[in-house]
């Protein structure tokens, strides 16, 4: 017994095993053909299970991540095709299937071509809205294409009768399973195309196995109901069977059933809705005429129609009225206009010049007479002070003096005062003024004074 | 108009219009009147598509000379397809 060159722990050789399993290429993802067993649906959604066939078994879980969208629920002995990796359980030295995908077994090629297909008509985008034609709300006539025997032609057709039966119903009868189902359903619909004599199809049939519908997952189908002209629903088995035909036509039914319920309105829905409109149409019109009846009769109570004297007085009182009002306001216009004449009238007359020069004459004459009465009062006074000087110089006048018997001796040529002896000769011609006239004298002798 | 030419879905629709326009109240009472006597012709004609039971149920027979229509009566044997 050769020694080991190194001893490891069970871990560590659990671990090393995980590892080389989970790095190989096939266990890293694999499908798998077996029997359940053991089954548990543990409360923390997990499945743990067994999967076996005639003598070999393989501890099998499930993670709640991937068992959700299980399109069945697994249980004791179904067969199954599963999908998925291996790996190790470290803590219990167990390997384990750890399972992704799982379908019921015999149908997992059926159901990897349906997949296979979804996808790519999806990619097309055949299953998109925007491309479904409307299903007409009133047809004319329905086309049905499905098994001539069997549940779902009888389903639909007693749906039709009694929602609708005055709709008449065309089958086209077909295989709806089998070899020759999918190339009868493509020609069934190609010659209802070229009949055009129903507005909306009906393809479909009951319930079945994956197997039993494949005709509905058929790519040639698919293609077919796409190209329709006519509109199509389908109706294939029960609420849950999902085909292609359900994703491409304009309209999926959950059932044959619901399918005719879909395709025709409910006649007695019909008649209710027509009776509607009939009161509306009644009662729109009614109204329409009551509120013209209504409109017509305010018209006639009005007071031009009740007492039309009683309106035209009234009109002619309010002519008389408005006439007064203009009146007066005219009248009040022109008084305003009158006054704001005058009032100009009389700035201007303020302003006129002769205004002024009378005004200036006026004053002139103020000023004159104040001259004037100035100046009589200072020749007043001048006379006063003159008479009052005459007297003075009266008094002092040689006249005055004269009258007391002086007299004055003039020169008689010269005719100058003669004040002393010395201005004369003996013979000189004198004369003597006295008060009232003259002397004419001759000096004969001078004789001084002693 | 030609009343017999139309569809129940043509009557039906041009009814829902009348209706609708009758309502909206601002048509003259000449033209409402017309509208409400097309749209009594047009309920009558509706009703009486209504009331048609044909029971119209047919079945394409292939031939030699091509497709053949036969009344089709739905058979009650249920082969649980």
């Amino acid at each position: 017994m050769a020694l080991e060159s190194r001893i490891y722990s069970i871990k560590e050789i659990n671990r090393y095993i995980r590892m080389k399993l989970e790095s190989d290429n096939l266990l890293g993802d694999v499908w798998l053909r077996g029997e359940i067993s053991n089954f548990t649906h543990h409360s923390s959604g997990h499945m743990y299970f067994t999967l076996k066939d005639a003598d070999s078994r393989l501890k099998c879980i499930m993670f709640a991540s991937h068992n959700q969208r299980l399109p069945f629920m697994p249980k004791e002995g179904t067969k199954v095709l599963a999908r998925g990796n291996f790996s190790v359980y470290e803590r219990d030295g167990n390997y384990q299937f750890y399972v992704t995908q799982m379908q019921p077994d015999g149908i997992g090629s059926l159901y990897m071509a349906f997949e296979q297909l979804k996808r790519k008509l999806d990619s097309e985008g055949l299953f998109a809205e925007g491309r479904k034609r409307p299903i007409p709300r009133f047809p004319k006539a329905i086309g049905v294409i499905t098994s001539p025997t069997g549940a779902a032609v009888r389903d639909i057709i007693i749906t039709l009768q009694r929602r609708h039966p005055s709709v008449p119903v065309l089958l086209f009868p077909v295989l709806v399973q089998g070899k020759g189902a999918a190339p009868a359903i493509v020609k069934a619909i190609e010659n209802m195309n070229r009949m055009a004599e129903v507005d909306v199809l009906i393809v479909g049939r009951g319930g079945g196995s994956l197997e039993e519908l494949w005709a509905f997952n058929e790519e040639a189908v698919a293609r077919s109901i796409v190209a329709s002209a006519i509109p199509v629903i389908s109706a294939v088995g029960h609420e849950t069977d999902f085909t292609i035909a359900d994703f491409v036509a304009d309209l999926r039914a959950a059932t044959p059933t619901a399918a005719a319920e879909l395709a025709v309105p409910n006649i007695e829905e019909l008649k209710g809705r027509l009776s509607q409109l009939r009161t509306r149409l009644y009662q729109s019109l009614r109204t329409s005429v009551t509120r013209r009846k209504e409109r017509l009769h305010r018209v006639s109570r009005s007071p031009i129609f009740m007492n039309p004297r009683k309106y035209m007085l009234q009109q002619a009182e309010r002519l008389d009225r408005l006439k007064d009002r203009l009146e007066q306001r005219t009248v009040r216009q022109a008084e305003r206009s009158r006054d704001k004449l005058l009032r100009l009238q009389g700035a201007l007359a303020a302003a006129h010049p002769g205004e002024k020069a009378a005004f200036a004459a006026k004053q002139l004459q103020g000023a004159t007479g104040r001259l004037e009465s100035a100046m009589g009062g200072l020749m007043k006074e001048h006379r006063m002070r003159v008479a009052s000087a005459i007297r003075q110089l009266d008094a002092l006048s040689p006249l005055k003096v004269m009258s007391r018997g002086y007299s004055l001796v003039y020169d008689e040529k010269e005719n100058r005062l003669i004040k002393s002896i010395e201005d004369v000769q003996p013979g000189d011609l004198v004369t003597v003024k006295l008060t009232d006239g003259q002397l004419d004298c001759q000096v004969w002798a001078m004789k001084g004074e002693t | 108009m030609e009343e017999q030419q139309l569809s129940f879905e043509e009557a039906m629709e041009r009814l829902e219009a009348i209706v609708s326009r009758l309502e909206n109240g601002d048509v003259p009472l000449e033209t409402a009147i017309e509208l409400f006597q097309e749209g009594m012709k047009l309920s009558q004609l509706c009703g009486t598509k209504l009331e048609q039971v044909e029971r119209k149920i047919e079945v394409l027979i292939e031939t030699e000379n091509g497709f053949q229509k036969k009344p089709f009566a739905p058979s009650n044997e249920d082969r649980g397809e």
